[in-house]
């Protein structure tokens, strides 16, 4: 079971990166987000560092959500997620290792640009430490909400809207306990750790959680 | 139970027992309503804009009732995979967003000349909204899905998602320090409101409630009988096609 999951890990990171829509297409949608920014609030750099952390969050969001809808979609298409259903290896381990995956390609280069476009928004050494923590604890449970989202949508044609309206709502806390956290880094009074942990804790929770809900959708719409 | 769980039982129950639902809905919104304009007194603090409370505060309870509603119904779609649960489901989801929708807009029209502002982000009004996006979410994912049963398994599971949220709206105002007051009907030691505005607030209340179920029971007999209806459609036309129709939607057993 062990080597069938891992040869899914490595399917699905292969597919990403020979795929267009992958990775770097993420985050060049990240510094496209960041730069249109200081267009639209203009390019006050004590305003832009002070809000640095929320515009790096919201882009990271954003850029996590546009390649979900393909995370089940594609193997719905091409017939290969009715033999990850059949398969022996649970349904809800094939969804986490496919998560991980997922968020190897896409989220991982997300926390790791932040840093690079933070200098851009003027942010503090500490600000951006605090973000690209932050946005590394965060973003694993930004994929599992979006999973549900993406598997409740798979057989659908145009889910990709639709998947932002119901997974969105279900990320205000991933988003709050994020900012809050980078945030605090940069701020001698409020404390990292606690919106730290408690963002942990939301990753961890829906990394429980969320297979079970993604499994549960893909078994019951691909009857 | 599973007596009134038939849809067709259901059905004859539903139109027996709608009549009087309605009646007492009619009387107790009326009285209620009476007693929220003539009755209650003005708050010595807040004049007669105390008076959105008795609209403002059960509409926010039923947003509630609603949901936990709709997840009871989830429950029994996934596990009895019942159609009844299905179109209780598909009812619950419009009614939930516009008694969410009057809670937030009285709750607007009420902040304005309390706290000077038509909205503030605390947790509160927040969670309030996150249910009303998940509400609205709901609609669409019902709306997007075109085969019945499929729609009610995704729906299901995005409802009971979605449950975390409830206790975040019901706990918000003591985990977090909100501007929205905390909790004074219904809270450990007993009610820190005046019996003179309480007993109005429970009227509309108990008013709102039946509102609600003879609208839910309205919703769930017409979605009956448009699966009902659609069926026989289904079936008339395959009947004319020489039994080559895609009987496909048509399965349900309704």
């Amino acid at each position: 079971m062990t080597r069938a999951l891992a040869a899914l890990f490595l399917r699905d990171l292969r597919l990403a990166r020979r795929i267009g829509g992958g990775g770097s297409m993420g985050v060049v949608f990240f510094l496209i987000m960041v730069t249109i920014v200081p267009f639209a609030i203009g390019p006050d750099l004590n305003l832009l560092g002070r809000i640095g952390p929320a515009i790096l969050w919201i882009g990271a969001l954003l850029a996590t959500l546009l390649g979900l809808d393909r995370l089940f979609q594609a193997d719905h298409e091409d017939g290969s997620l009715d033999l990850l259903r059949m398969a022996d290896t649970p349904l809800e381990l094939i969804v986490l290792v496919k998560c991980a995956a997922h968020w190897t390609a896409t989220g991982l280069p997300l926390a790791l640009a932040a840093p690079v476009f933070g200098v851009m928004l003027a942010m503090e050494p500490q600000a951006l430490a605090g973000v690209t923590l932050s946005l590394l604890a965060g973003t694993p449970a930004l994929t599992f909400l979006g999973a549900m989202g993406a598997a409740l949508t798979a057989t659908l044609r145009r889910g990709g809207l639709l998947m932002a309206i119901l997974v969105l709502p279900m990320a205000v806390p991933v988003l709050i306990f994020g900012v809050s956290a980078a945030a605090a880094a940069s701020d001698a009074v409020a404390s990292f750790g606690t919106p730290f942990m408690i963002l942990c804790a939301l990753t961890l929770l829906s990394a429980v959680g969320a297979p079970f809900a993604a499994a549960a959708a893909l078994r019951s719409l691909g009857e | 139970m599973w007596k009134y769980a038939n849809p067709t039982f259901f059905l004859t129950l539903v139109d027996r027992v709608l009549p009087w639902l309605a009646a007492a809905t009619a009387a107790l919104m009326a009285a209620g309503l009476y007693m929220t304009f003539f009755v209650a007194p003005a708050d010595y603090q807040q004049g007669d804009a105390v008076r959105i409370m008795y609209i403002h505060v059960p509409s926010a309870w039923l947003s509630m009732f609603c949901y936990m509603t709709m997840a009871a119904s989830a429950l029994g779609t996934l596990v009895w995979r019942h159609p009844l649960a299905d179109a209780a489901q598909k009812a619950a989801a419009p009614l939930g967003a516009a008694f969410t929708f009057v809670c937030l807009v009285t709750g607007s029209l009420w902040g304005k000349p309390m706290w000077g502002t038509w909205w503030v982000w605390d947790a509160r009004l927040t969670s309030v909204l996150v249910l009303f996006l998940i509400y609205l979410g709901l609609i669409a994912l019902w709306q997007t899905i075109e085969e019945p049963g499929k729609a009610a398994r995704a729906a299901a599971i995005l409802t009971l998602i979605g449950v975390v949220n409830i206790p975040i709206i019901k706990f918000s105002v003591d985990w977090w320090n909100t501007l929205h007051q905390p909790a004074s009907v219904f809270r450990a030691g007993g009610p820190t409101i005046a019996p003179s505005m309480l007993w109005p607030l429970l009227v509309m209340a108990l008013a709102f409630t039946l509102l609600f179920i003879s609208l839910h029971l309205m919703a769930t007999r017409n979605e009956i009988l448009r699966r009902r209806l659609h069926r026989l459609t289904m079936l008339a036309a395959n009947a004319a096609d020489g039994g080559q129709a895609d009987l496909r939607f048509a399965d349900m057993e309704v």
